[in-house]
């Protein structure tokens, strides 16, 4: 079996991710930051070296400036529930999930203002269509990091100095990038980055959360209020974080497997992670390439996009590929429109969608080879012209990067 | 000798500053808040007396807001 779905989460897990979430079941258990026993204690100190990990691989000097949610649509829930008001403008581009899309047009109908940056049929976005739909009543832009349909990348450095510029708050959605590439958010204009935890941080679903920037939390109103452990004589909620924004008992089990998850992204590097994925995505992307018959959509530079790709086959509708690709070479993968209606819209290939390709840590050459081949049978078996003969072993080598972030495993964050 | 607890915003602001302090190699413990001190039902850290200035001064320079000291 080929798990080429990466993207709506990665699989398998990193042992260590297991192992911490029975140890947690089996040894911890207590409620975090709600009694003074030691089981309660030891969950939350447990919690705390998750924020401490993630405040590592984020640039953030402070690890309580990040609050865990069940997963990245949550945080971008609270974000554009919590800093809309009618009246207020927003901007995001057309290469959003429905993440964003539909908590943006709900506000719509509230009378929230609402532009659209056009991003080019290849996924990419000029700053420049931000910059010009910039107005008096602007309050937050909001860009994904990464298409989870295409993997190209947007330019939120340039974005988010622009923004600033302009007294606008930014916020990123980091759902598929959080892991996968290289965030420092001490050297980027963001005030607030969504994540989430199941995806290229290697944690369990259900886990996520949001970053904030300090002093950003006085605009940002709660999704929701009630029990946080602290301040337990009053009946209103605390404005202190993380508190502000997790009410409620934790998922520390939860939490618990992607502190592991998060560590082991640290032990080997986000430089490392992603030059292997690079190495991946070329040679996916060129065997793609090769094969008459089918389109693949994005921008085609793996400096541009993380590891996802789409395509199509002609004379297939996606779900048949997919369908083939299951029964046939036992190689997961996702069609359709993938919750990202306005992408498709953007790369033109709404309403039918696309067959979505996302290798991982645990993708080898070999099964992106294999995924290769199956697609050039799939399509060969479609055509009715002539197919050339191709060979499906590439000369793409994996090469590692360096491995900057293992001093984490020796150093601070121990 | 004599103790005294510093009482913090969060739990999580304990824990901050619990790793932080045993960090400058301060001896501290981290205790369910003593009734008399408050309604609350979280956790607060516990050290010697004499530490104080260590202690005020570790929190400052890292950043951890508390709430404040008490003897106990």
């Amino acid at each position: 079996m080929i798990y080429m779905d990466n993207a709506a989460t990665s699989w398998p897990k990193p042992e260590s991710v297991r192992q911490a979430m029975d140890d947690f079941m089996r040894n911890v258990g207590g409620n975090p930051g709600r009694s003074g026993h030691q089981l309660s204690i030891e969950a939350g100190r447990l919690i705390y070296e998750v924020r401490e990990a993630l405040a590592w691989l984020f640039g953030i000097d402070d690890p309580l400036r990040i609050i865990f949610t069940s997963n990245a649509t949550e945080a971008l829930n609270l974000v554009i529930n919590g800093i809309l008001h009618p009246g207020d403008h927003v901007i995001t581009s057309s290469m959003e999930h429905n993440s964003v899309m539909r908590p943006l047009r709900a506000l719509e109908e509230k009378g929230v203002e609402l532009t659209i940056a056009a991003c080019s049929p290849q996924g990419l976005l000029e700053p420049e269509e931000v910059d010009k739909a910039i107005r008096q009543n602007t309050k937050l832009i909001i860009l994904n990091h990464a298409s989870n349909v295409v993997g190209t990348l947007l330019p939120v450095a340039e974005v988010g100095e622009l923004a600033h510029r302009q007294g606008v708050l930014f916020c990123v959605d980091a759902a598929q990038t959080a892991g996968a590439y290289p965030i420092d958010l001490e050297a980027l204009s963001v005030d607030l980055l969504a994540f989430s935890g199941h995806k290229s941080l290697y944690g369990p679903q259900g886990t996520g959360g949001l970053c904030i920037r300090k002093g950003v939390e006085s605009e940002l109103e709660p999704l929701t209020r009630g029990g946080t452990g602290s301040y337990s004589e009053y009946e209103q909620q605390p404005d202190f974080l993380p508190d502000k924004y997790e009410s409620g008992t934790a998922n520390t089990v939860g939490l618990a497997g992607l502190g592991a998850g998060v560590r082991f992204v640290l032990s080997q590097g986000t430089t490392c992670l992603r030059a292997k994925e690079e190495a991946l995505m070329r040679l996916l992307i060129e065997g793609l390439k090769n094969i008459p018959g089918v389109i693949t959509y994005g921008s085609g530079d793996t400096r541009k996009q993380i590891a996802v790709i789409s395509f199509n086959i002609r004379g297939l509708g996606p779900s048949e590929i997919a369908m083939q690709l299951e029964e046939e070479y036992h190689i997961m993968c996702r069609a359709g429109l993938h919750c990202a209606p306005i992408t498709h819209k953007t790369i033109v290939t709404f309403p039918q969608g696309t067959v979505r390709l996302s290798p991982g840590y645990f993708t080898s050459q070999q099964d992106v080879e294999a995924t290769v081949e199956a697609i050039w049978k799939i399509a060969k078996d479609v055509s009715k012209t002539e197919f050339p003969v191709a060979d499906f072993k590439s000369s793409v080598s994996l090469s590692v990067g360096t491995n900057e972030d293992k001093r984490y495993a020796n150093g601070k964050g121990d | 000798m004599p103790h005294s607890v510093v009482l913090f915003y969060s739990a999580s602001g304990a824990l901050r500053a619990e790793k932080l302090l045993k960090g400058e190699g301060i001896g501290v413990k981290l205790i369910p808040i003593p009734r008399h001190l408050g309604s609350d039902c979280g956790i607060c850290l516990r050290f010697d007396d004499s530490e104080e200035t260590r202690v005020r001064k570790a929190l400052e320079e890292g950043g951890v807001e508390i709430m404040r000291i008490c003897e106990i």
